[in-house]
C-alpha cells in the first residue's frame, strides 16, 4: 500500500494546474517579459531594436537612481529591524489570553487592513505642519515646530513611522502563533529550574522561534523594499528626491517618462538586490542557528 | 537528603470548579509514595501543587519543616519529572542537566561533578553532547531523571512518566527506578492510573477518586483489605467480582450472606451492628474463587469467555441467576464457552460493602 501511495501519476499535477497557469500568467512571464524589455530600446511608440545592457550601464549611471537606491536601503535598514523587534515585543507582551490582550491584539493588527491611502491620511494629519498632531504638541511645549514631511532626513524617517504602524500586525501574529507553539511544560520546568525571565526569553523562547524571526525578516526585507504608496502620497519623493524610493524611481521612469527598457532594467536589478538580500539574511541566520 | 511531606487539608478550586477537596497526607523521608486513581481524578493537580505549578485554594503544604506553598517553584527543594519529559530542545543532555544548577549559581566544578554522577548512574554519559530530538523515547526519560537528580533534590515527583514508553521499556525502567529509589532513598511521588506501576513500586498507595483519597495503604493491604467498594473495582486484574446481596443475617461467630446467584454463605464476619443488606453487595476475587474437579458439586457457572493466560485460566461466566461471575482455573483448565462449571468460594476472603461503599472483611474489620 505504502508503495502505490507514494508512486506519482503525472495526472496527479492535474490538481496544482489551475494555480500553475495564474503562477505562469502573472509572475513567470512577466518576469521575462520585463527581462527582454530590458534588454530593447522601448518607448511609446511601441518595441525597438536589442541594446544588450546599454539600458543597465544608463540606470546606474543615473545619480536619481543612486539616491533613490540609497534611500531604499536606508529605509530598510531602519524599517525592517524596527519592525520585528516592536512586533517580537508586542507578541511576548500579548502572549496571554485575557480580554485586554486579545483587544489588543485586534487593535495592532487593525491598522493592517487598512489601505495605503488611509494610513497616509492618518499620518498626514499627525505630521502635517500647522494643524498635524506632532507639530501641535511642539507648540504647547513652545519647541521650534519641524516640517517632517518636508525637510531632509525627517521626510523619509516619517514615511518609516507610518509603514511601521501599518505593518506591524503581520509580524506580531507571525509571532504569536510561533511563541504558542513552544509546550508550556518547558516553562514550567523552567520555573522548577529557578531560570529568571530573562534566562527563559534567551534560552527557551527566542531559540524556539528562531526559524519565525528568520521568516518574518525576509519577508520584511522583501516587502519593505517595495516601498511606493507611503512615499508617494506622504511626500512624493522630496524634498529633492531624498524620500524617493526605488518603486518610485522605476515608476517615474517607465510610467511618467516612458522610458520603458530603462524602468524594466531598474526593476531587474531591485529583484535581484532584493533575492540576494533575502538570500544573505537566510545563509546568516542558518549558520547562526547551526553554529 | 531527603524530607517529610506534610499535605493538610488541601482543597482546589478551579473557580467554582472543585478538583480536590480537604486532602490530608503526610509521607515520611525517603519513602516511595505513588499516587493511583483514574484519569481526571486530580493526581497531577496534587502534585502539580507540591511543585508549585498550581497555586493551593485553601490548606497546607510542608516539605521537611518548612512550609512551601507560598513559595515560587524553584524555592521548594523539589525535582519534577514531566509525562512529556519536557527537555528543553535546544539545549544538550548535558545543558538540560546543568541549567538549573548554573540558575543558583552552583560552582562550574560542582555542576560537573553532579552531571558525570547523574549520567553513570543512569547510563546516559555517552550521550551527554547530543540534542534531545536525536534520543530514542527511553533516552529521553533518563536525561529527564537526569535532570532531576543533579539537583539533590529533597523530593522526587513523577507524572505518569512511564507512560510514553513500550511495554517492554516500560516494565525495565519500572525496575530501574525502583532501584533508584534504593541507591538514593529520596522521598519519591510517583503518579499514575496503571495499577502494575503502583503496586511494584509503592511502599504506601494513596488511592484517589473524586476529590476525594479513598485509600492510603501498602500495596497489599490496598488488595487484601480495600477499605471501599471504588478501591476493590480500581486495584486488581481482573476487576473483583460484585454481586448483589438480598439479606444477611448475624449470629454468635459470624454472617450468614443469603445471594441469589451464590445462594448462602456462611462466613467469619464481625458487622457493626447498625449495618443494613439493603443496597449490599459482595466481592470475591477470581483467584478466590476455584473451579471443582468434575463431578464435584458446588456452585453452578455457565462459561461465557475463557482467557489463557498459560499459568492460569480466567473463566468469564454467569451465575444461575444471570450474575457475571469470573473465577480462576489453572493453567491446564480445558474448560470452553457454553460449559457448565462447579465452581466453590473461599469465605475467608469475601468482602462486604454497604450502600456507602464502605468495606468489611471477613478476616476481621
Ligand atoms: N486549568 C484547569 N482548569 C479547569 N479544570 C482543570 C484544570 N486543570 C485540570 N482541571 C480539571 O481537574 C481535574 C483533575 O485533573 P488532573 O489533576 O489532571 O487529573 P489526573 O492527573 O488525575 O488525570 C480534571 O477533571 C480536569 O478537567
Ligand atoms: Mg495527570
Amino acid at each position: 500500500m505504502a508503495e502505490s501511495y507514494r508512486r506519482s501519476h503525472w495526472g496527479h499535477g492535474l490538481f496544482v494546474l489551475p494555480y500553475l497557469t495564474v503562477f505562469a500568467a502573472l509572475l513567470v512571464f512577466p518576469l521575462f517579459w520585463s527581462v527582454w524589455l530590458s534588454l530593447h530600446k522601448v518607448d511609446l511608440f511601441g518595441s525597438g531594436r536589442f541594446v544588450g545592457l546599454t539600458n543597465y550601464a544608463r540606470v546606474l549611471a543615473d545619480p536619481v537612481f543612486l539616491q533613490a537606491l540609497r534611500n531604499t536601503v536606508v529605509f530598510v535598514a531602519l524599517s525592517v529591524p524596527t519592525l520585528v523587534a516592536l512586533g517580537l515585543f508586542c507578541a511576548l507582551a500579548l502572549n496571554r489570553t485575557t480580554r485586554a490582550t486579545s483587544f489588543l491584539r485586534g487593535l495592532f493588527f487593525s491598522s493592517s487592513v487598512l489601505s495605503v491611502a488611509t494610513v497616509t491620511l492618518i499620518w498626514r494629519f499627525v505630521f502635517i505642519p500647522g494643524d498635524g498632531l506632532i507639530p501641535m504638541i511642539f507648540g504647547q511645549l513652545g519647541l521650534q515646530p519641524i516640517n517632517f514631511l518636508s525637510t531632509a532626513g525627517w521626510s523619509l524617517l516619517s514615511i518609516g513611522v507610518a509603514t511601521v504602524w501599518w505593518c506591524l500586525g503581520l509580524p506580531m501574529m507571525l509571532f504569536l502563533a510561533a511563541l504558542q507553539q513552544i509546550p508550556a511544560d518547558l516553562y514550567e520546568a523552567a520555573a522548577l529550574d529557578n531560570a529568571s525571565r530573562w534566562r527563559m526569553l534567551t534560552r527557551i523562547t527566542l531559540p524556539s522561534i528562531a526559524r519565525t524571526v528568520m521568516l518574518v525578516t525576509i519577508i520584511q526585507i522583501v516587502m519593505q523594499f517595495q516601498l511606493f504608496g507611503q512615499a508617494q502620497l506622504m511626500t512624493n519623493g522630496g524634498p529633492s528626491g531624498t524620500s524617493r524610493p526605488l518603486v518610485m524611481y522605476i515608476y517615474e521612469v517607465g510610467f511618467v517618462r516612458w522610458d520603458v527598457g530603462k524602468g524594466a532594467a531598474a526593476s531587474e536589478l531591485l529583484f535581484l538586490i532584493i533575492l540576494c538580500a533575502a538570500m544573505v539574511q537566510y545563509i546568516v541566520s542558518n549558520r547562526k542557528a547551526e553554529g | 537528603m531527603s524530607a517529610s511531606i506534610e499535605i493538610a487539608n488541601v482543597t482546589k478550586r478551579y473557580g467554582t470548579l472543585s478538583v480536590l477537596d480537604d486532602i490530608s497526607l503526610s509521607i515520611k523521608p525517603g519513602e516511595f509514595v505513588v499516587f493511583l486513581g483514574p484519569s481526571g481524578c486530580g493526581k497531577s493537580t496534587l502534585l502539580r501543587m507540591i511543585a508549585g505549578l498550581e497555586d493551593v485554594t485553601q490548606g497546607t503544604i510542608a516539605v521537611g519543616d518548612q512550609r512551601i506553598d507560598t513559595l515560587p517553584p524553584g524555592k521548594r527543594g523539589v525535582a519534577m519529572v514531566f509525562q512529556s519529559y519536557a527537555l528543553y530542545p535546544h539545549m544538550t543532555v548535558a545543558q538540560n542537566m546543568s541549567f538549573g544548577l548554573e540558575n543558583i549559581k552552583v560552582p562550574k566544578k560542582e555542576i560537573v561533578r553532579r552531571v558525570r554522577f547523574a549520567a553513570e548512574t543512569l547510563e546516559i554519559a555517552h550521550l551527554l553532547d547530543r540534542k534531545p530530538q536525536k534520543l530514542s523515547g527511553g533516552q529521553r526519560q533518563r536525561v529527564a531523571i537526569g535532570r532531576a537528580i543533579v539537583k539533590e533534590p529533597k523530593a522526587f515527583l513523577f507524572d505518569e512518566p512511564l507512560s510514553n514508553l513500550d511495554a517492554a521499556l516500560r516494565g525495565r525502567t519500572r525496575l530501574e527506578l525502583a532501584q533508584l529509589h534504593t541507591r538514593l532513598g529520596s522521598t519519591m511521588i510517583f503518579v499514575t492510573h496503571d495499577q502494575v506501576e503502583a503496586m511494584t513500586l509503592a511502599d504506601r498507595i494513596v488511592v484517589m477518586h473524586n476529590r476525594k483519597i479513598e485509600q492510603i495503604g501498602t500495596p497489599i493491604a490496598i488488595y487484601r483489605r480495600p477499605a471501599t467498594r471504588f478501591v476493590a473495582g480500581f486495584v486488581g486484574s481482573p476487576a473483583m467480582n460484585f454481586i448483589p446481596v438480598r439479606n444477611i443475617s448475624q449470629n454468635g461467630n459470624g454472617a450468614s450472606i443469603d445471594t441469589a446467584g451464590l445462594g448462602t454463605l456462611d462466613a467469619a464476619f464481625r458487622l457493626p451492628a447498625a449495618f443494613s443488606s439493603e443496597g449490599a453487595t459482595l466481592g470475591i476475587r477470581a483467584e478466590d474463587i476455584s473451579v471443582l474437579p468434575a463431578g464435584q458439586p458446588g456452585i453452578p457457572l455457565i462459561v461465557e469467555v475463557v482467557e489463557r493466560l498459560g499459568d492460569r485460566t480466567l473463566v468469564y461466566g454467569r451465575l444461575s441467576d444471570g450474575t457475571r461471575l469470573t473465577a480462576e482455573a489453572d493453567g491446564r483448565s480445558e474448560a470452553s464457552a457454553s460449559d457448565r462449571l462447579e465452581i466453590a468460594l473461599d469465605t475467608s476472603a469475601i468482602h462486604l460493602f454497604g450502600a456507602d461503599g464502605v468495606a468489611h472483611h471477613a478476616d476481621g474489620g
